[in-house]
């Protein structure tokens, strides 16, 4: 590694971590409801908003209430998306004149916008008109994540709020979020994007002669737009189907670093808002302490796997700089591997990198981190929320333990919180090891590979896993545009989304009505200490190891004790 | 001789015990422990296995692995049934007194019918003699008479039990010594102390508490995800080219699956209770003791919990103008015949003062206390000794406060508010001084409270007294808290504000007047010799009526989450090595490169796997002590408790298997079993 791969590393890191204290503070606010500045002059618009949406915005509801409103909204946003990727070719903004998706890919897609996965098992340039991609797309890519940080401000409710049912409201959050939240960082983003490159238009596609003296159509359109939602939003879905890798959606070094601390940047923040919520900041300073840990052994696997030679070609008269198969020259190993790791742990899935040709090693760091349940920072809202529900389990052994009733911020954890707790730790399993286990067994999907042995297995687990994680990087190599597969994978995103949302809600609805237990007695540990943290990032470890060591042991460990001889 | 004892008391209970995790094999009773219902079906599938011969798999193995499995399911049946074995003989003795035992029930007319104790209902009114057992709990109408409650409590002395009052309850199965009593029976049949600690030794309708049930869920959840585990590998394996042997996959499974925890679970749970019966407390639910592990705050009554029951005498204080020597005579020669806890506390102090040749007891004429006088004394030698309160022996000697000596006046104002009780001493018709009277607080009591605020929990100490003699004794005990000039409303009152803020309460309390208190708080210990009131509001009932033993009722409560967290955690830990053990075993024939993973170079498959359900088999053996013992709660704060927890369980969860399991690999090579 050369002096700016460390400036790189520091330079994210910065980027991600600076900000974090106060735009989580800000996103506390908006979230409470507390007066901003922004909110001096978008106060209207939210009213109108209310109106509209026939919304009474003082009335809180119960988690039974949201989840409802959630879901109803949730089928809703499935079934709009659905149909206008099927009749996109009757509708405006079309210059390419591309018609409908088949029923499966856009069952599959409107899935996949929906549940904050954008899995692309299409070619937005070769698929999709300006419409689909500006009204379908870009409208989920702000829904999703503002849903995320509902659920999450949710859960946040319930442990700091005591003898209550009422948790929020809805629509309140999910305007909230996107008026004073992400439409202002896009607003931010996407001009800086255009400065650096990036094109925004609604033109036709652009006619150049080749040199050749051919013709060739290429791609344009509202990049900048959708690119800054997309990683802020922990999206992942890119405009082209290459994704950031793609020279329109992230020219240079710099739309590189700028991009890459996006996808982070709201986690790492929505940490300091829980931490606001349970008026006891040091609960964030140790989750993120848990966070980083993971995110930088991850990132230390990936690193070493990626800068090593490849063992195949040693011996060979080649000169070898670590693997830049698959990886654009413009980024480098270490800005390739950076955006991976950030991109499998944030739950986005843009990617700037050939997943599919990263070392066995380097794409078992990313499986690992998919597999973890997205809990190291993770998806915006969904990360967090995950993390916490880690935590309650580390909670209830080491409360245990101690000898007393587990109990967290003051709140006990009991049979009903273990029931919900233990109904999402079995997503994992169900949507990863199930799903896998079916798609190899028949016939035709487990052809869709592009290669047998070990390493075809982990083209198939890594997409289940990532559809399941609503990660929706893609390990490539996989022909995953099939009836089987975009159903199955489409079934998989909606139980990754919902198998965790409806338990968070259910245990922020049952803590939320608790009492809660007075802080300052020594009988119960501290959550904040660095014993609960290395107790936490164990447990992490143990619970996803023990379920996923067998599959990895056949997928991408395999191959790598093959290649290695 | 006590170790010869114990092994004979032991000896049938290993047997019992043994045939009993036989019949445990039930799959009906292993229904109530899901994990180990499972490893009973996978026994019955490697059992059936051994009769469908598998390709590359020795008939000797299969019948290996099954009969571990086996194993592993009476080891865990045997720990049961060993601590239910332990409350059982106990049980079988208390039932053996109430067998046939006729009661003598009032009729419609005022007359008696015998009929049979078991068939007395709540209301029945029933007369008992000397000599007989009280057929079932009841409360005392009309009568007293000395109660031998020996069986229940333990205490051979008699008690008087009496109608009216704060003695009037008695307990099934206890024996009136002297007198009849007429006992108005407040249970139904199968609801009384004593089937409540024949249920509660025998483990037999015992109720998971809220924490087992939280456990149970979390064990099950993960017995599901291994299950998913375990099934997704076959289609996995085919993918990959090969097909792995059902035999080994059921292997992998019980290995996966918490056995330790789950086959121990039950036993943890009934040795607990057991624990207390030992302590001479009933739980009327686990969830009691469960929530007594959890308490924040003690309420604990000053008198007979912080304090002995009764004043003793701690200074005496002379008048101006006497020698003390003749103050210490008059004041011992007043209490000789005074056979009150104060009256023989006064004369073992002065005892000690005085060593001059007294009359003996019968050489003096006793002047008992009389509720006119209120004064008690003795004649002797032709004076008249008294002593008695302050107003009282003033108005015996015809004189007013303000006639008394000053320096006397002022010690007995000090004395009334240091907390004490001053007493006035005369002969004839002289005030000689005065005796200091004060609570005595329990040695050793400061040091538990100290132990408890380490925990966490506070004290209060509820008294009656006015603040300044309540805080005088708080200081000197050490609690962290004092509510004073207490009545039951003021008491209901602070246990509702505590839990306003989120605070678990504990009390203990034996009057009809604090059953509201006894009933609103967490947690709520009555004592079995107060009054029925009490015992029916409180949660926990004490037989040896001994306040303190809700400081012991804390610990076992504790004790018994740890034991299950601190075994949990174990069980979860011991996974990674058996993946070890295991994985490299089931796989190398797929890939041999994955032979790299062995890293416990275990000798063979067979021997791998074998090795791993051998030590999941025994490690639930090796654990039953500590299951029945339970972890021992230090006196160490949450974070030391979970640092040595962690270490202990956690890292040597993790630890203990690679070593076992190789272990075992020599072994079996070298006795050539695989």
């Amino acid at each position: 590694m050369e002096l700016e791969d460390y400036g790189l590393l520091l330079g994210f890191l910065a980027c991600v971590l600076l900000p974090a204290p106060f735009l989580g503070r800000y996103m506390f606010r908006v979230m409470e409801r507390q007066p901003l500045w922004l909110s001096s002059h978008l106060a209207p618009v939210e009213r109108l908003g209310y109106r509209v949406l026939g919304v009474e915005a003082e009335t809180e509801q119960s988690w039974r209430a949201y989840a409802k409103a959630l879901l109803g909204f949730t089928l809703l946003n499935i079934l709009v998306l659905f149909g206008v990727l099927v009749s996109q070719g009757h509708l405006p903004l079309n210059p390419q004149q591309v018609s409908g998706l088949e029923w499966t890919l856009a069952l599959n897609t409107a899935v996949s916008f929906v549940t904050n996965t954008n899995w692309q098992a299409y070619s937005g340039e070769a698929n999709l008109s300006y419409f689909s991609q500006m009204l379908g797309l870009t409208v989920q890519n702000f829904i999703s994540p503002a849903i995320g940080i509902a659920v999450l401000a949710v859960l946040c409710r319930g442990l700091a709020r005591k003898t209550t049912q009422a948790l929020g409201n809805f629509w309140v959050d999910l305007w909230r979020v996107i008026l004073y939240i992400l439409l202002p960082a896009c607003l931010l983003l996407a001009p800086v994007l255009v400065w650096l490159g990036v094109p925004q238009t609604l033109d036709s596609y652009a006619t150049a002669l080749t040199l050749q003296g051919q013709e060739q159509h290429i791609p344009l359109g509202p990049v900048a737009s959708q690119v800054a939602i997309k990683q802020l939003g922990t999206n992942g879905g890119g405009f082209f189907g290459v994704n950031s890798a793609h020279p329109f959606e992230n020219p240079s070094a710099w739309s590189n670093l700028l991009e890459l601390a996006a996808i982070l940047l709201i986690p790492a923040a929505l940490v300091f808002t829980f931490g606001d919520y349970v008026r006891d900041r040091r609960q964030s300073w140790a989750l993120l302490a848990c966070m980083l840990v993971l995110f930088i052994a991850s990132l230390g696997l990936t690193l070493y796997a990626e800068h090593r030679p490849n063992p195949a070609l040693v011996g060979l008269p080649v000169e070898q700089t670590g693997s830049l198969e698959g990886k654009e020259s413009r980024f480098g190993v270490t800005g390739s591997a950076l955006w991976a790791v950030a991109t499998t742990t944030a739950s986005s899935g843009s990617v700037n990198a050939m997943h599919d040709s990263f070392s066995a090693l380097g794409g078992l760091g990313l499986l690992v981190n998919m597999m973890l349940g997205e809990v190291i920072f993770g998806g915006v809202g969904a990360g967090l929320y995950g993390m916490l529900l880690c935590v309650m389990i580390a909670v209830f052994l080491a409360g245990l333990m101690i000898g007393r009733t587990p109990e967290y911020l003051g709140k006990k954890l009991e049979a009903v919180e273990i029931r919900w707790l233990v109904a999402s730790l079995l997503v994992m399993p169900v949507g990863v090891l199930v799903f896998t286990a079916l798609a190899v067994s028949l016939e035709g999907p487990a052809s869709a590979i592009s290669n047998p042995g070990p390493h075809g297995f982990s083209q198939i687990l890594y997409a289940y896993t990532s559809a399941t994680a609503n990660n929706g990087s893609a390990f490539a190599g996989l022909s995953a545009n099939t009836p089987f597969h975009n159903l199955l994978l489409a079934l998989a995103m909606l139980l990754g989304r919902l198998g965790y949302i409806l338990p968070v809600l259910a245990i922020a609805g049952s803590l939320g009505a608790k009492r809660c237990a007075p802080p300052d007695s020594n009988s119960r540990f501290p959550t904040h200490s660095p014993l609960f943290v290395v107790l936490l990032t164990l447990s992490i470890l143990v619970v996803s190891g023990l379920t996923f060591l067998p599959a990895l042991v056949l997928g991408p460990l395999a191959e790598h004790l093959i290649s290695v001889g | 001789m006590e170790t010869k004892q114990r092994v004979s008391a032991q000896a049938p209970a290993w047997r019992a015990a043994l045939w009993q995790s036989v019949i445990k094999l039930d799959p009906r009773l292993l229904l109530r422990s899901p994990v180990m219902l499972v490893v009973e079906l996978a026994a019955v599938l490697t059992t059936l296995l051994c009769f469908w011969p598998q390709e590359g798999v020795s008939l000797g193995f299969s019948i290996q692995i099954s009969l571990w499995l086996w194993f592993t399911l009476l080891f865990a049946n045997f720990a049961e049934a060993l601590a239910e074995g332990r409350g059982k003989a106990c049980a079988d003795s208390l039932k053996a007194g109430t067998q046939g035992l006729i009661a003598r029930k009032q009729t419609a007319e005022g007359g008696f019918e015998p009929v049979a104790a078991g068939n007395l209902r709540k209301g029945d009114v029933v007369r008992v003699e000397a000599g007989e057992l009280i057929p079932s709990d009841g409360e005392v109408i009309e009568g007293i008479a000395a109660v031998n409650e020996a069986a229940i409590t333990g205490e051979s002395a008699p008690v008087i039990r009496e109608s009216g009052g704060d003695r009037s309850a008695v307990t099934g199965n206890t024996r009136v010594v002297s007198d009849w009593l007429l006992v108005r029976i407040t249970s139904n049949p199968g609801e009384s102390t004593l089937d409540r600690m024949i249920a509660l030794v025998e483990g037999a309708q015992r109720q998971k508490t809220p924490n087992e049930i939280a456990l149970d869920t979390l064990l099950i959840g993960l017995t599901l995800i291994f299950l998913l585990v375990v099934l997704t590998l076959q289609p996995f394996a085919r993918f990959a080219g090969g097909e792995l042997p059902l035999i080994y996959l059921t292997a992998l499974l019980v290995t996966l699956i918490p056995t330790t925890i789950g086959g121990l679970l039950s036993a943890i749970g009934i040795a607990g209770m057991d624990r207390l019966m030992r302590l001479n407390v009933i739980a009327k639910s686990g969830r009691a003791v469960e929530a007594a592990g959890d308490v924040h705050v003690l309420l604990l009554d000053k008198t007979g919990t912080i304090t002995f029951g009764n004043r003793r005498c701690a200074a005496v204080h002379k008048a101006p103008n006497v020698s003390l020597h003749v103050l210490s005579e008059a004041a011992l020669l007043s209490s000789l015949a005074d056979d009150t806890p104060e009256g023989r506390s006064i004369v073992e102090f002065l005892q000690q003062q005085n060593t001059s040749k007294l009359p003996q007891r019968h050489e003096v004429e006793a002047i008992a206390f009389s509720a006119e006088t209120r004064l008690s004394g003795a004649d002797w030698q032709g004076h008249r000794y008294r002593k008695g309160a302050v107003d009282a022996v003033l108005r015996f000697l015809s004189l007013t406060p303000e006639q008394m000596p000053a320096p006397l006046a002022r010690e007995v104002e000090r004395i009334a508010q240091s907390g004490g009780t001053p007493l006035l001493v005369s002969m004839d018709d002289q005030l000689l001084g005065a005796i200091q009277l004060k609570d005595v607080v329990k040695p050793g009591i400061r040091e538990r409270f100290a132990l408890l605020r380490q925990m966490g929990i506070r004290t209060v100490m509820v008294t009656g007294d006015n603040p300044l003699t309540a805080a005088a004794i708080a200081a000197e005990a050490g609690v962290d808290d004092v509510l004073a000039e207490a009545t039951p409303e003021k008491k209901l009152h602070r246990i509702r504000a505590e839990q306003a803020e989120g605070k678990l309460v504990a009390m203990c309390g034996d009057g009809a007047n604090d059953a509201p208190a006894l009933a609103q708080a967490d947690v709520g210990l009555a004592m079995n010799d107060g009054t029925q009131a009490a015992r029916e509001a409180a949660n926990l009932v004490d037989l040896g009526s001994d306040p303190t033993k809700l400081l012991d009722v804390v610990q076992v409560g504790k004790e018994l989450l740890m034991t299950r967290g601190a075994l949990t955690t174990f069980s979860v830990a011991n996974d990674v090595a058996k993946y070890f053990a295991i994985l490299p075993a089931l796989f190398s024939g797929l890939y041999p490169a994955l032979g790299a993973l062995n890293l416990m170079q275990l000798h063979s498959p067979q021997s791998a796997i074998l090795s791993a359900i051998i030590f999941n088999a025994l490690i639930i053996i090796a654990l039953i002590p500590l299951a029945l013992r339970g972890i021992r709660l230090s006196a160490l704060d949450a974070v030391q408790l979970l640092r040595r927890n962690l270490l202990i369980y956690g890292l040597g969860g993790l630890i203990t298997p690679f070593v076992g399991i190789k272990l075992l690999d020599e072994l079996l090579v070298a006795m050539g079993v695989v």
